[in-house]
């Protein structure tokens, strides 16, 4: 079945086009960048010019009004050649612009989306040392003082807040208690550079290393209250919604680098040699290629099946929580299978296997473990009614 | 200026190519069409003189109700419209070049930008063939173009060095590899293209005159030989460009 079928001819062109940009701005330096954990500003540059930044939002904010199929494309390809860039775009879409445009206020919306389809980035500070999924136990809190809140506390892992192109993060805090005796979530816009505001790049990372992720440290940072996103109480289910759309361009990343290393793993098969002949025509090397095909070629459709259905306003809770478990798992088993198959050499940093391998790992984990996505699945199927 | 940039679709460049079983067509199911690399340079190159000297870039294709996809690519690049000539499913490059001419005639263009060949059937005629229609200057394999004041300055790649032609518009001109870097589309440029009109006409009268009949794919090249510079293996090359090879 071809890649192509069922999306139309303008998908298609942007698939094509985002794969030569791909290949043509980002291979070259990917494996450098990665060596050095160093964030380009210069290729997030090209990619906001591309208008990889305002993926679907609208055009009157500079968007590129990219339908949900398309976006997820665009992620696909991106991390068909390397997870850092495509973690980039995707986090900056997904839960930097995100927020902003399904729950910011109108004056919100005119203020930062233009400047974050532009070439600005904005982060969405939910993940704490001791609260991520569980974002019941958040600690961060603001109160209110006047017009302005007052933030104390910090974050932890968040994609794109400190880097110079950085505008500001989507920060969830605790500003109350309900009726309930449960926590009062609120999410607030905070700028870079607001007082009392501090990012710290994290470094060290295993994977994503040409990403950049932060720690946020808000130390009786004043924020004015035209910067709370939507309303007091409403942080809890706009991070549940943001993480339901997220998880649809984790699921992407993994579809894309399970496609990136069974290329990389075929091609490799093809050309190395063993007892006379090339390995690819080994059954031990050919049914592991094989595998990796079988679960591309499910993952795929269903992927941009439950796109259309968030396209069409659906709920996709439990087929987001599904795609993006499978993706992430076929990605797993493509890069453990394209090391294996490239031997010692797997192993060296001079082949893009072992990058393969180690960016893989975040997709398990990342915007809710595959734990957290069975459990998901599980309480959405009634296993706990 | 008002420029006419024609643009084929071929098989991409990757495509492994399966001949139909009509034995003198090329099978299409499961190959991917691109635009021909050549003629991206030439949409590039029209956009650039647009974007110095205003005017209108138009593109332009001689194929079937498959070929807006190509057409599709042009305006995701920015031409400003885009003509779909429907005619026959395999023509000679005659058929094309008339056809061609009937829009160059009806759109009036001071340039005419080609790529230099199509890469699927490489027969090279075609800039050559509407320059003796159309009664224009026609510059071939062009890889640096100036034009001023209606005047035409292209450099031409020629063996071991570079040739420079004069002429005056309006004129045809083939692009060659190294003319410029073609722009990928942005994002929002593919998805308007979605809802910009293609001006869909009928081929003209026009018949190929040749036809194809039959292809065969390249036999697989054979395995080289390396040999030593012992006097057997002197001997052994003697023995096989005169007995296996007979060139010798």
């Amino acid at each position: 079945m071809s890649i192509n079928r069922n999306l139309t001819e303008e998908q298609i062109l942007l698939r094509d086009t985002v794969r030569k940009f791909a290949e043509d701005v980002i291979r070259p330096q990917a494996r450098e960048l990665d060596e050095k954990e160093e964030f380009s500003d210069e290729i997030t540059a090209e990619m906001a010019a591309m208008g990889f930044l305002g993926a679907f939002l609208p055009g009157k904010y500079g968007g590129s009004e990219l339908d949900y199929v398309s976006y997820i494309i665009l992620v696909e390809e991106l991390a068909r050649v390397d997870s850092s860039h495509a973690a980039t775009i995707a986090a900056h879409n997904s839960l930097g612009a995100g927020p902003l445009y399904y729950y910011g206020n109108e004056e919100q919306k005119e203020k930062y989306l233009p400047k974050i389809c532009q070439g600005h980035l904005w982060g969405f500070g939910l993940t704490e040392p001791e609260a991520g999924s569980d974002a019941g136990n958040t600690q961060t809190t603001a109160v209110r003082d006047g017009d302005y809140w007052v933030l104390n506390g910090s974050k932890i892992f968040i994609t794109n807040a400190g880097t110079d192109m950085t505008l500001g993060s989507t920060v969830l805090t605790v500003t109350g208690e309900n009726a309930n005796g449960k926590k009062e979530l609120t999410c607030f816009l905070v700028e870079n550079g607001t007082t009392g505001y501090e990012t710290k790049n994290m470094k060290g990372k295993l994977m994503w290393r040409a990403s950049n992720t932060c720690e946020l440290y808000f130390t009786d940072c004043r924020v004015h209250k035209s910067q709370m996103l939507g309303k007091r109480g409403d942080g809890y289910h706009q991070m549940l919604g943001t993480l339901d759309n997220g998880r649809l361009s984790i699921a992407a990343m993994g579809l894309g680098l399970a496609q990136g290393a069974f290329e990389y793993a075929l091609n490799y098969a093809k050309q190395r040699k063993t007892f006379g002949k090339p390995i690819a025509r080994h059954q031990a090397i050919a049914y592991k290629l094989a595998d990796i095909e079988v679960g591309i070629a499910h993952a795929r459709p269903y992927l941009y099946e439950v796109c259309r259905m968030l396209d069409g306003n659906e709920r996709i809770t439990k087929e987001g929580a599904i795609a993006k478990l499978n993706c992430s798992e076929l990605a797993h088993m493509a890069a453990n299978h394209c090391v294996q198959i490239l031997g010692g050499y797997g192993l060296m940093k001079e082949y893009d296997a072992e990058r393969f391998y180690r960016d893989q790992k975040l997709l398990e984990i990342g915007e809710g473990t595959s734990e957290i996505q069975r459990l998901v699945i599980s309480r959405e199927i009634g296993c706990f009614d | 200026m008002n420029i006419l940039v024609c643009i084929s679709r071929v098989p991409d460049t990757a495509t492994k190519v399966v001949i139909g079983s009509d034995g003198n067509s090329i099978d299409s199911q499961g190959v991917k069409f691109i635009v021909n690399p050549y003629d991206e340079l030439a949409i590039e190159e029209g956009l650039r003189l647009r974007e110095k000297n205003g005017g209108v870039v138009t593109a332009v294709t001689i194929g079937t109700d498959k070929s807006t996809d190509v057409l599709r690519t042009a305006l995701a690049m920015g031409v400003d419209k885009v003509i779909l000539v429907k005619g026959e499913e395999n023509p000679d490059s005659f058929y094309v070049a008339e056809n061609l001419a009937a829009v160059a005639k009806d759109e009036n263009p001071d340039l005419i930008l080609l790529g230099r060949q199509s890469v699927d059937f490489d027969s090279l005629q075609i800039p050559s063939a509407l320059g003796e229609i159309l009664g224009m200057p026609s510059i071939s394999v062009v890889s640096k173009l100036t034009i001023e004041d209606g005047k035409v300055t292209a450099e031409r790649d020629i063996e071991g060095g570079c040739e420079i032609v004069e002429a005056s518009l309006p004129c045809i001109i083939s692009a060659q590899k190294g003319l410029n870097e073609p722009r990928y589309p942005k994002l929002p440029d593919i998805m308007k293209s979605r809802s910009k009109p293609i001006d869909q006409r009928d081929a003209a009268a026009a018949a190929s005159r040749t036809s194809i009949i039959g292809m065969e794919i390249p036999l697989k090249q054979r395995a080289g030989k390396i040999l030593t510079d012992s006097d057997d293996d002197i001997n052994e090359l003697v023995r096989m460009l005169h007995e296996d090879a007979k060139v010798i």
